[in-house]
């Protein structure tokens, strides 16, 4: 529990409009969009300026009172859900875009502005942030980096950490740290910029981002490739990279998603294809135009039975919704959805995609996959009923099967939903101990009253 | 509370569709302004679920939170998982009223006016003859007044004044026995057609000029109308307090009224009234017997909008009718008119286009504004009860307007009418507010003779 006094203390910081301790509000800070069980904070304070946050954390430095900062919620392991004792510190209000420079292509952002709001500004001025997770319609950048979340351009364009050059943070104690710079290259101090990216709150609470732009590409083909089996599609995708051609998008459906996609959309998909890659080139015209006709050859070469192209943009525009609306057809099906995120390197997609199959049949479960096959990174998403607890069991028990795989692959288990709580218990598996007592000793030394998130990344006990 | 859990569980087949997600936080009109997430659809969900699990020692802090939200339906239409968002909250609503009883204020006003059309349309009638002593015009572009005094219910709105005659009392003047003197063509899609007109109340009390004009342009177009006389309120005011009881009396009202009457198609110029009437009614009546069951649905089929049964059913050759007068027509288009997208409209009937045709067909220039189908933050009683965030997410809506350089806003449905006058006439606008049919109305008037 927090005294009253603190509570009166924080009030006094945000007003008493932003602070938020009754329990019903509460409960809506207890979940984020990971499929774990719920815990509701103490207390939520919805900061307006980079003062009140250094404020805040300050205070809760001083009383060791855990924090964890929460932007729209969309998080999928967990990171998010904050502890019992503690405080959700809440973005939305930080949500100004400070600068888009044209001229050094780089913006300025508090943590709260929401991904899209960015993408579609920067955009107007002929620039181009790249990083497009799902959720970037709602999602924030602050949550973006703290998760270093990926998207469907991850294969060239890469994700979130790749588009970091600076970031303004409060550290554990409420000191006031700038690190990175607005210059292409930085060569000064540690890269503390790239440790606090993907640290999910646990090394810091973000003040200012900086974020690099590029400019926005002139030309893009986008197709569809129609497969008999699922083998050739995935043995297609490693073709693709293994003749050194980068799409900006190379993402698979099998055949399970394809219907689910068709029944929703009734975009005119090919319910029988047992696989659909939907591909994307872009970059200068002449370069667009060469790719495009080398993709199309090697799609075919590989056993693609049909290939169409996006003549216009209302057919590229069709293409793509229909891959955005694979989650949505998925969740449709029934009430409870685990997206999983495991990611292999490219050449391993079709053992991935073989033994997903394979999986669903052993735990006698309904998986769906679909991704961004062209990174290696997959979303093998299973469908179930948490309130059916031996079918939610063969789930847990295929999910753990799905991260061996991939690990045995020379994977990891996360590609861009980070570890959070969800995957914290697998987490040796992946690195090994040494690195998990690495990042432990790293942040007692940061944190040293462990109240930066705590219970998420490093592992279970702590 | 366990008893109310238990209630609750009712709603948990649908409860468990969301997989909180949270893409309704990019299109809630109400999260864009307070950032939290309990007026967010996830989290009232979370928090529906929570009343379930008997987590809360009272129903009063959901109750409250649930309460607060504008029913657009902006969730519900851009949810991924298809949760029936507005079906949970109207009948969680109603569960929670159910079992802490109405307020007092809300009994009086749903259970002694609203479920009787009679009573309703005397009360309001005595109210439109007073209202001056209350109210003084403003003289301006939207028609509104605004109090004389202060009152803690109007605050500073301006609100439009009730019609000194409503159109129910006109009833008797109108003549619809049948299509118009001109004659309908055997192959006209409107031949034998019957179509009953429902009025809804604020039509009737307040822009009965809508209905005038529906009229007018519905037997232009040789559609054989009937009108019944005695009809009411379709029910969503008491709906969105809960009130599950007044609103089940109003629908039966309403059944028996129509039984009396043949028709083929039910028309309403109200986007909340039809998606009321063609969703809620069959949707939220409870326990009906099997032959209510049965009207209800038939009923539902045969509810359109009225922009949509124009462009849709009667599909008149708009390029024709301005053929030739093209002198009156560029007289006309001197007016810029942008059209106001009403949830209820576009998002829960997927009518959008046929306005903007209506609009174009009555000879105006219609030009695009930022944002057309966010919602104007009305949401009936929302507006009462949380009138400074409606107000803010208005003036949203109002500024879009603005920015358009439109010389009249036309929407499709009376309530947002009124929250967009009040926005206008506040920011002091030269913009006129209107429905498309009174366009429609009177470039048929100008244009035929």
């Amino acid at each position: 529990m927090i005294s009253q006094s603190i509570l009166s203390e924080l009030k006094k910081i945000v007003g008493p409009e932003h602070l938020l301790t009754e329990r019903e509000d509460m409960h809506t800070y207890s979940y984020d969009a990971a499929v774990l069980d719920s815990q509701m904070p103490c207390a939520a304070v919805m900061p307006g300026t980079s003062r009140e946050v250094g404020k805040i954390v300050s205070l809760c430095h001083e009383n060791r009172i855990p924090i964890t900062v929460r932007g729209s919620g969309t998080n999928l392991s967990g990171g998010t859900i904050p502890e019992s004792c503690g405080i959700v510190l809440l973005t939305g209000r930080l949500n100004k875009i400070i600068e888009i420079n044209e001229q050094d292509m780089y913006a300025v952002v508090q943590p709260g502005v929401i991904t899209a709001t960015l993408a579609a500004a920067v955009e107007k001025k002929g620039l181009f942030y790249p990083p497009d997770p799902g959720s970037q319609a709602v999602s924030t950048l602050g949550g973006n980096v703290a998760e270093n979340a990926g998207g469907l351009r991850g294969l060239k364009y890469g994700v979130t950490k790749d588009y970091v050059m600076g970031l303004h943070f409060f550290d554990a104690q409420g000191r006031y740290v700038k690190t990175g710079s607005r210059t292409v290259k930085c060569a000064t101090g540690y890269n503390i910029t790239g440790l606090m990216t993907g640290s999910e709150g646990t090394l810091g609470i973000l003040d200012e981002i900086i974020l690099k732009l590029i400019p926005a590409p002139k030309a893009r083909q986008s197709m569809v490739a129609v497969y008999n089996t699922m083998d050739a599609a995935s043995e297609t995708v490693a073709g693709i990279i293994a003749a050194h051609i980068v799409p900006a998008t190379l993402e698979i459906l099998d055949n399970f998603t394809i219907r689910a996609v068709e029944d929703y959309s009734h975009a005119g998909l090919p319910v029988d294809a047992a696989a659909l890659l939907l591909i994307e080139v872009d970059g200068h015209p002449t370069v667009v135009a060469e790719e495009g006709e080398k993709v199309e050859a090697l799609c075919r070469k590989m056993g693609a039975k049909q290939i169409k192209r996006a003549e216009t943009d209302e057919e590229r525009e069709k293409i793509w919704s229909a891959r955005r609306s694979a989650l949505s057809a998925l969740a449709k099906l029934k009430p409870t959805l685990v997206l999983e995120d495991a990611t292999v390197p490219r050449s391993k997609i079709p053992e991935m995609v073989r033994a997903l199959q394979e999986i669903a049949k052993t735990y006698r479960i309904d998986i769906g996959t679909f991704g961004h096959a062209g990174d290696g990174n997959l979303h093998p998403t299973i469908l179930t009923d948490k309130r059916n607890t031996e079918e939610f069991k063969r789930v847990e028990e295929a999910i753990e099967a799905i991260f061996d795989k991939a690990l045995g692959l020379g994977g990891t288990l996360s590609g861009e939903h980070g570890t959070g709580i969800a995957k914290a218990p697998f987490l040796e598996k992946e690195t090994g101990w040494s690195a998990i007592l690495f990042s432990r000793q790293l942040r007692q030394a940061m944190d040293p009253h462990n109240i930066l998130n705590p219970g998420k990344i490093t592992g279970v006990s702590q | 509370m366990n008893e109310l859990a238990n209630l609750v569980k009712e709603l948990e087949e649908q409860l468990v569709i969301c997989i909180r997600c949270g893409m309704c936080q990019s299109v809630c009109p109400l999260f864009e302004q307070t950032r939290k997430e309990a007026d967010v659809a996830r989290g009232k969900l979370a928090l529906l679920s929570g009343l379930m699990e008997n987590i809360f020692a009272d129903p009063d802090g959901v109750n409250q939170r649930l309460n607060k939200c504008l029913l657009c339906g902006s969730c519900a239409a851009n949810c991924p998982s298809g949760v029936n968002v507005l079906e949970i909250f109207i009948k969680a609503r109603a569960i929670l009223a159910e079992y802490k009883g109405l307020s007092p204020v809300k009994q009086l006003i749903f259970k002694k006016m609203l479920a009787n059309p009679k009573t309703f349309d005397t009360l309001t009638q005595w109210a439109g003859r007073f209202q001056n002593l209350f109210i003084k015009d403003q003289a301006n572009a939207q028609g509104t007044s605004c109090a004389r005094l202060v009152s803690p219910l109007l605050s500073h709105r301006h609100i439009l004044p009730m019609a000194k005659t409503p159109f129910h009392k006109t009833l008797t003047d109108l003549s619809l026995k049948g299509p118009a003197q001109g004659s309908v063509p055997a192959t006209s899609p409107t031949k034998g057609l019957k179509a009953l007109f429902f009025t809804g109340c604020l039509i009737d009390k307040i822009f009965p000029n809508v209905a005038h004009a529906s009229v007018k342009v519905l037997t232009h177009h040789g559609v054989a109308l009937t009108i019944p006389e005695g009809q009411g309120c379709c029910g969503i005011p008491a709906l969105a307090s809960g009130d599950r009881k007044t609103f089940t009396r109003l629908v039966d009202h309403h059944l028996e009224l129509f039984k009396q009457e043949k028709f083929d198609v039910l028309i309403t110029a109200c986007a909340t009234c039809t998606s009321t009437i063609k969703k809620l009614w069959p949707s939220i009546y409870k326990n009906p017997t099997s032959d209510v069951k049965e009207q209800l649905k038939q009923l539902s089929e045969k509810t359109m909008d009225i922009n949509q049964f124009l462009v849709d059913r009667v599909k008149p050759d708009f390029a024709m009718e301005s053929s030739g007068i093209t002198e009156t027509a560029s007289k006309t288009t001197g007016d810029i008119v942008t059209y106001h997208d009403p949830c209820h409209l576009k998002k829960s009937l997927g009518v959008a286009d046929q306005p903007r045709k209506i609009i174009q067909a009555a000879g105006k220039k219609l030009v695009e504004m930022e944002g057309s189908d966010k919602c104007c933050g009305m949401g009936g009683s929302f507006n009462v009860y949380h009138y400074e965030i409606s107000a803010s997410i208005g003036n949203l809506k109002q500024k879009n307007i603005a920015d358009t350089g439109c010389t009249t806003v036309a929407t499709g449905c009376p309530a947002c009418m009124m929250q967009i006058s009040d926005m206008l006439a506040k920011e002091k606008r030269n913009i006129k507010v209107c429905h498309p049919m009174e366009l429609y109305a009177q470039f048929l008037e100008e244009n035929t003779q």
